[in-house]
């Protein structure tokens, strides 16, 4: 093998810089290869280029202004995040959120988990290097969505939605029909992405057996998500600990059994199926006229003193805000618990031993978004 | 030492010269031709347009990208070795340029026809590796140094079978003059007595010229254009064109060897436009191909790549080779052949899914690769 003539000579491992400007790092990540051939020998991850103190700004601002920087954090799944910390203010303040827009925020959020995956799909199929189809591919999905809620917020990324208390205003009229039109294309899509990846020779045996974790190493690394999921955890919040109206969906929580990348992959594609299961009970079950913000809101929201912890499943995993009020109309102190930046430590311990190439499949299969990483 | 051109007396050296001119005009509108077409088709496998702005189609695309490229300044980086790094590009075009000389477009039309021109082509298209290798040396860059090292591995791995598998049919031929082998195949092509070798030769030349699903050396993903990386304006262009004018010479040798070239299904006395049309359509289908799977398959891992082509390709073409001399001593029936190669398809096929589905070796495998690497 390899290493055991590398033994014979004098031989040196090779120092590889794999970011902040390469294609295959999601964003501004760095990465030192230490490699041996084509073995990766050690990794060391840099993150912090995309800092900017989000969670600090938002100690300078009210509830409501902070919703903006929610989405900026995570803004593949701006909705999930905007989740988290709206309803970590209403349990702070005790605002009873009224039915109807429980139901529209689940369904826009099941519809954020979609777009999120299919941007996975395509960022991940251009990793194991097939030449940008299975991105348009995804971003076409993607595209039908994104239209659906700038239709509804006004915007295509940063929506800034969901408020304290419930929605800052009313869905459109044909909301339902809409969404029943794009969820047909989402089916089709799926079997798109079946078809180009699943059944694909190449990329199966590109993914199988590759970047192995186990349960219990990927538990100690706090890692949660389809990244866990693949491992063999049942682990998901929604079903865990309801939050919004989960409790009265019928859905599975998908696990792999094997913890590598195609079973990342493969969790990530069945859950786009569920996904769609939910929201249409979502659309099946929901009101079609009512409140979507409590009769009486103040017209400055202050929270008395206390603190709260609270969690949703975002596509990457478990998104949590801690919220510390000392009274007033703005936080004392905010923490975002990043589903990603948890899901990174496992990097080496998942790329060490495997090949170059892998190694990058691997830093795909986590799915990061490196300003959720960095907030 | 006069030749005839046109019905015109004309110098033996002249007529070469002149008919490199006008393989070399030929070549490069071509090439153009190719990359407009590759974005095009690219375009529709991928739900989008496509170049359009340029010209009609976008037609001119090509054009323009040309003069962009050559307006663009030469870099070259401070720590590189400036012979290898400025010699390099050199190295890989002109050996492609060469393997022009014995291509037979159409009868009487190659630069030269050589009794042993099979040969010539197989050795001088893989001079070209060492161009590889040189910008991949030369440049003072890791992920270039890597990029070079794997495609000189791919080069000489992927050589055997492609060789090998034209090595089938010049055994059947009786010869290495590739208008021969042409001429020979009137009535009867022989991707139909021998379509294992053809499809090993096509997986083989895709390796040779660096495209999906093996291009290692070149893969964006990892390493971010290898060899090219700090290549930038002609330089660069002129790998670019090298890339695509191996894929035209490739694509036309096959043509010729298994598709029957100019000659298959019309007989070689029809006329010149018959013939082109025949060539351009062979050579196209084979182009349209390889876009195909670029638009469609990942890339292979480089132990994947290797053992592919020692475990599977290699001994699939020595049976064949080993049947051909088998018919060809005992005079058995041609049909063999043919019952052979489609049996030998169907083996490459059901090996090669076998081979990708293996079931998986985790954690043991996890935990050998770690020990290996520790």
């Amino acid at each position: 093998m390899v290493t055991e003539r590398a033994r014979e000579f004098d031989t040196q491992d090779l120092l590889i810089n794999v970011g902040p400007q390469h294609p295959s790092t999601h964003g501004v990540f760095r990465m030192v290869l230490e490699i041996d051939g084509e073995l990766v020998k050690d990794v060391i991850p840099y993150i912090g280029y995309l800092h900017r103190g989000a969670e600090k700004l938002c100690e300078t601002m009210d509830y409501r202004q902070g919703i903006g920087f929610m989405d900026r954090t995570e803004y593949l799944a701006a909705f999930n995040a905007e989740l988290s910390y709206v309803m970590a203010v209403e349990a702070l303040a005790g605002l009873e959120v009224p039915e109807r827009a429980q139901w529209i925020r689940m369904i826009l959020c099941e519809l954020n988990r979609i777009s999120s995956h299919f941007m996975f799909m395509g960022a991940f199929g251009v990793d194991t290097g097939v030449m940008g189809t299975p991105f348009i591919y995804g971003w076409r999905e993607r595209e039908g969505i994104i239209d659906l809620f700038e239709e509804i917020s006004g915007d295509r990324m940063m929506y800034a939605y969901f408020r304290p208390g419930g929605l800052a205003w009313d869905v459109t009229t044909n909301f339902k029909a809409r969404v029943r039109e794009v969820l047909k294309s989402i089916t089709q899509g799926i079997k798109d992405f079946d078809g180009l990846f699943t059944e694909n020779e190449i990329f199966v045996a590109r993914t199988k057996g590759v970047g192995y974790i186990s349960a219990e190493d990927a538990i100690d690394y706090g890692m949660s998500g389809p990244s866990l999921r693949a491992s063999g955890v049942p682990m998901d919040v929604r079903k865990d600990e309801p939050y919004l109206k989960y409790s009265e969906i019928d859905f599975k929580v998908i696990t792999g059994e094997h913890g590598d990348v195609f079973d990342r992959y493969h969790c990530r594609l069945q859950e786009l199926r569920e996904s769609v299961k939910i929201i249409e009970q979502c659309l099946a079950k929901m009101p079609d006229t009512g409140p979507i913000m409590p009769e009486k809101m103040p017209r400055m929201l202050r929270t008395p003193p206390g603190e709260v912890y609270l969690r949703t499943e975002a596509p990457r995993g478990e998104y949590g805000v801690y919220l510390v009020s000392n009274g007033g109309n703005r936080p004392y102190r905010l923490k975002v618990r990043s589903a990603c930046l948890s899901n990174l430590q496992a990097l080496k311990q998942m790329s060490v031993g495997q090949y170059v190439a892998d190694a990058i499949l691997v830093l795909g299969s986590i799915d990061i978004v490196l300003s959720e990483v960095d907030r | 030492m006069n030749t005839d051109l046109f019905g015109l007396q004309v110098n033996v050296w002249a007529d070469a010269a002149l008919r490199l001119q006008l393989i070399v005009v030929f070549m490069t509108v071509v090439v153009m031709g190719l990359i407009w077409a590759e974005r095009r088709i690219l375009g529709r496998f991928q739900q989008r347009i496509g170049p359009q702005k340029t010209g009609p189609f976008g037609l001119l695309q090509s054009v323009a990208d040309a003069v962009k490229l050559v307006g663009k300044e030469d870099l070259r980086p401070k720590n590189a070795d400036p012979w290898t790094f400025e010699l390099a590009p050199f190295l890989v075009f002109i050996p492609i340029f060469m393997g022009f000389v014995i291509v037979p477009f159409l009868v009487g039309w190659n630069i030269k026809v050589l009794e042993l021109g099979l040969l010539y082509f197989v050795a001088i298209s893989s001079v070209n590796i060492v161009g590889w290798v040189m910008a991949g040396w030369g440049s003072d860059n890791r992920y270039a140094m890597i990029g070079g090292l794997r495609a000189a591995a791919q080069s000489i791995s992927y050589e055997l079978p492609l060789v090998l598998s034209l090595l089938a049919v010049a055994m059947v031929a009786g010869t290495l003059n590739l208008d021969e082998i042409v001429r020979q195949q009137g009535s009867v092509p022989y991707i139909v007595w021998q379509p294992m070798a053809f499809a090993i030769f096509f997986i083989a030349a895709l390796a040779e010229l660096n495209r999906a699903p093996f291009d290692i050396p070149v893969g964006e993903s990892e390493v971010v254009g290898g060899p090219f990386v700090e290549y930038s304006g002609i330089r660069w262009s002129m790998f670019m064109l090298a890339e695509y004018a191996g894929l035209l010479i490739m694509a036309v040798v096959g043509a010729s060897v298994f598709l029957g070239g100019y000659a298959w299904p019309l007989g070689e006395e029809l006329g010149l436009g018959w013939q082109v049309v025949l060539v351009g359509a062979k050579a196209g289908l084979i182009i349209f191909a390889v876009f195909w799977i670029r638009a469609s398959l990942p890339r292979l891992r480089i132990d994947q790549l290797m053992g592919y082509s020692w475990k599977i390709l290699l001994p699939l073409v020595l049976v064949q080779i080993l049947v051909n001399g088998l018919v060809l001593v005992y005079g058995w029936s041609e049909a063999i052949l043919g019952v052979v190669g489609l049996a030998g398809v169907v083996a490459l096929v059901s090996i090669t899914g076998r081979a990708a589905n293996r079931p998986r070796q985790i954690p043991a495998r996890a935990a050998a690769l770690k020990g290996e690497a520790a």
